[in-house]
């Protein structure tokens, strides 16, 4: 059954992988090539690596044997484990196992149990003849050509499938609400009153000097939306020196001198991606997103110092009514949150 | 050796076999396509694996995401929770969320499932970008491959998404998070953002319609476009057959290596097991995503050191070391995020995609390949490759400076002006030393692919000389070094010396063409 084993001979027999007639070259299969060092040339097709030693073989089956019993066996752990109440580890544990087992099983059949030569096979030119590929637009043109010259049934098909196609686009709309000014507003405005998370209004003297809370507009716990856009960090700056806008104080101040507290207020939504600008460091003042680092000066109104918001936060108008509960005078100026192109 | 009841019981399921498969043959003349199908040849190499595995980790998470989406509930509906986790009692949280703690705490091997399912994810989408590593580095996208070059870079997309819709699912603190950024991004496109954030979410940000969609997207659409792509990558593969290194036999004509059935099946069956059993074992004994710590998600809460899965990492990075630069005028504005989130992105895999088309301009080579490049060859391929990863690198790292800072006792705001430079820098100098390293390895001229044993030279009885490599010994005298017409060379550079196939296909500059190791 041996052939020659030099590759570079011209009658290297090759399995032709892709047709029929390959069933007739089968008899004629052999590993041509088998190079790993020190290997022996093998000259059966049905050889396999253990197979001129039946003691080696017998001793890999029962080695495949054993690693198939260790599935077997994870199997019925795994069946005790899901019975008895199931626990993540020992599942796991035992999954690993039992396809461990499965695998090396598999792997060892097909390396000691299987005739492991290489053999070779053509790969065929992928072109195809001149002819047939004329043939191909010959084929894609029969009948088309005439067609192309009637204009009156172009002209009608091209309208009906844009009008058509546009008109499959209308069902987007109903994908959402139309945006609007939605995105400029919020649920504050005049006198709203400031409530923390549970609703509760929140008063003078309820917050200790450098101390900050989230607080949102009356009326919004509950609603999604109106809490998101409404989120709004409630800062107690004490008697530090607060940039205060020249145009409008909007800040709430109480006492005077070293026991001054001014209250300020500014949207806790990120003017770079919109997450909460939840850190706040009371060392320098600042407030930190947790998503990209953007960094805002409190005592500067909110101005961003580093990262990659380039807006401030936007200040809330507070003030406080009658009976000392902080209020809203006016909505936020400005669109709060991230940019957007009507945004301007 | 057999026993005649054996030879018996042999003949007995020949005659069964070729009823069943006589049966199908007389309906679909299936005969001759099963003989070749099962003859296939697969050539072997570690590194052709990883392609498999990235499939296995598919069929996994097929299976396990089959199992969590009979418990799943895609719903913002906001309900109380009192169930088995009692750090949650009394909480508000969505439907989601509450069906993802019971899938972790009430349903029996649900939590096993779904971190399997999770570490799935994060291991196809590492053997995915591996696989595409060594399809770019050795120049398995060239001609006749860039079909699937292209298949496989738009699976890499659509997995990429298909990953994260399926980590936003749960409606967790972290994930709400990494929504509210997309929020963000998609709302920062021109023009359209605005329509396009409200069309996704149904309203402004959060609404309710956000976790339904997802679901629709993460269990119906995205799986059914990575099944289609899958299977077209496939049918490409098998008929354009399996690329291979060169090798001694190996030539631009020929393939060799395993047959399909059963060889090939049975490897490719045990990888398959052993895929299934490193999830087993990452998805029982690692944590992943304990969603039940981060909390529900809220829109006015987050938790410092949010970071997303890996394969996101170098876009929010992207979007951590962008500077604050928008664009405002004339009462319109291109905000920050649409340049690291959408630009950035759209840039690289343009270039990505495009790469087959740069590659056979630079190297000037539009013949077919079927014998793949050694990176040290292409040293302006491998460096640009090199740098590249530099560039991901960068951008994965710069998703964690929070973490790093901390680990690193360093101000995170140094650390991202380090890795803003470095972005620029670090791929101009790896990609350098890349260059010259494969320029030094070319001079070598030494490599286990292309002299496998070539360097041994052996005296024969005859007092004669012979290079070891070409035909391993196995008295091959007959074929020695004459110098003749009939080198051996000529197989081991790879150019076709087989009658077999006449058409010569022109090689292009690259290792195969090389003056032949065996020659020297």
């Amino acid at each position: 059954m041996t052939t020659t084993n030099d590759p570079s001979a011209t009658d290297v027999p090759l399995l032709d992988d892709d047709e029929a007639s390959a069933a007739e070259e089968y008899g004629r299969i052999h590993d041509q090539v088998h190079w790993s060092e020190g290997s022996t040339p093998q000259a059966d097709d049905l050889w396999t690596r253990y197979a001129d030693d039946p003691k080696r073989a017998k001793r890999s089956e029962y080695l495949i044997a054993a690693c198939f019993f260790v599935a077997v066996l994870c199997g019925l752990g795994l069946m005790i484990v899901y019975c008895i109440g199931g626990q993540p580890q020992a599942e796991g544990t035992l999954l690993f196992f039992a396809f461990t087992g499965l695998g090396v099983g598999f792997v060892l059949t097909a390396r000691d149990l299987l005739p492991g030569n290489d053999i070779a096979a053509h790969r065929h030119p992928h072109p195809s003849t001149p002819e047939q590929r004329s043939a191909v637009v010959e084929a894609f043109n029969r009948g088309l050509e005439p067609l192309l010259s009637r204009r009156v049934l172009l002209g009608s098909l091209s309208a009906a499938g844009g009008v058509f196609g546009l008109a499959s686009l209308f069902p987007l709309a109903s994908l959402g609400e139309r945006p609007g000014t939605k995105l400029e507003h919020t649920s504050w405005g005049n006198g709203i009153r400031v409530v923390d998370r549970f609703g509760t209004p929140v008063k003078l003297g309820q917050l200790s000097v450098n101390g900050v809370m989230t607080v949102f507009p009356e009326g919004s716990i509950g609603d999604d939306v109106a809490m998101a856009t409404g989120q709004t960090m409630l800062i107690n700056v004490g008697n530090a020196d607060f940039q205060v806008d020249p145009f409008h104080n909007w800040t709430v101040v109480e006492g005077a001198g070293q026991d001054m507290q001014r209250y300020v207020a500014f949207s806790k939504v990120c003017t770079h991606a919109g997450c909460p600008v939840g850190l706040y460091n009371r060392a320098s003042r600042q407030l930190v997103c947790p998503c990209h680092q953007s960094t805002f000066d409190v005592l500067k109104r909110c101005n961003p110092v580093f990262g990659p918001a380039s807006r401030s936060l936007p200040q809330l108008p507070l003030g406080i009514n009658p009976s000392n509960e902080f209020i809203s005078l006016e909505s936020y100026q400005e669109p709060i949150g991230p940019g957007f192109w009507n945004r301007g | 050796m057999s026993t005649t009841e054996e030879r018996l019981a042999a003949r007995k399921r020949h005659e069964v076999e070729e009823t069943v498969f006589g049966e199908l043959d007389d309906r679909l003349g299936s005969s001759s396509f099963l003989r070749s199908a099962m003859d296939k040849i697969f050539p072997d190499h570690w590194s052709f694996m990883v392609g498999e595995i990235a499939m296995y980790c598919f069929v996994i998470l097929l299976l396990t995401g089959t199992y969590l989406a009979l418990f799943f509930h895609a719903s913002s509906t906001p309900v109380i929770y009192n169930g088995s986790y009692h750090p949650l009692d009394g909480v508000q949280m969505s439907e989601a969320y509450q069906s993802t703690l019971n899938i972790s705490f009430d349903v029996r091997g649900g939590l096993v499932m779904r971190q399997i399912h999770h570490w799935g994810a994060v291991v196809f989408l590492a053997a995915v970008s591996f696989h595409l590593c060594r399809i770019f580095f050795t120049g398995a996208f060239r001609k006749p491959r860039e079909l699937n070059w292209t298949i496989g870079l738009t699976l890499l997309l659509v997995v990429m998404l298909e990953g994260f819709t399926g980590y936003s699912l749960p409606d967790d603190l972290l994930s709400g998070t990494g929504i509210r950024v997309v929020y963000s991004i998609v709302l920062s496109i021109p023009l359209i953002g605005t329509w396009l954030a409200y069309a996704g979410f149904g309203s402004t940000f959060p609404g309710t319609q956000i976790i339904p969609r997802l679901f629709v997207i993460h269990e119906f659409l995205f799986p059914l476009i990575i099944l289609g792509l899958l299977t077209a990558h496939l049918m490409i593969l098998w008929r354009q057959k399996h690329s291979d290194f060169p090798g001694p036999g190996k030539t631009e004509h020929n393939i060799v290596g395993s047959r399909l059935w059963p060889q090939y099946a049975l490897k490719s069956a045990g990888l398959f097991m052993l895929v299934f059993a490193v999830l087993s074992a990452l998805g029982g004994l690692i944590q992943i995503n304990p969603i039940w710590l981060y909390g529900p998600y809220n829109a006015y809460q987050v938790s410092a050191g949010s970071q997303p899965d890996w394969y996101v990492g170098w876009l929010d990075g992207g979007v951590r070391l962008w500077p604050h630069w928008e664009f405002r005028s004339f009462g319109h504005e291109i905000a920050n995020p649409f340049f690291p989130g959408v630009l950035v992105p759209g840039i690289v895999f343009t270039l990505m995609f495009l790469w087959p088309q740069i590659d056979r301009r630079i190297y000037h080579d539009y013949v077919e390949h079927n014998l793949l490049d050694r990176p040290r060859d292409k040293a302006f391929r491998t460096a640009i490759g090199a740098a590249a990863l530099t560039f991901f690198t960068d951008l994965t790292l710069a998703s964690a400076t929070d973490l790093l800072g901390n680990d690193f006792h360093m101000s995170f705001e140094r650390l991202i002006e380090i890795l803003q430079y470095g972005a620029f820098a670090g791929p101009l100098i790896v990609g350098a030393i890349t260059y010259k390293t494969c320029k030094s390895l070319q001079r070598t001229r030494a490599h286990p692919i292309k002299r496998p044993v070539g360097g041994v030279i052996v005296r024969s009885v005859d007092g004669g000389y012979h290079t070891l490599g070409d035909d391993h010994g196995h008295g091959a005298d007959h074929e020695a070094h004459t110098n003749g017409h009939h080198t051996n060379g000529a197989t081991t550079n790879g150019d076709s010396a087989n009658g077999h196939t006449p058409e010569v296909v022109p090689s292009a500059p690259s290792a195969t063409s090389e003056p032949g190791a065996a020659d020297d």
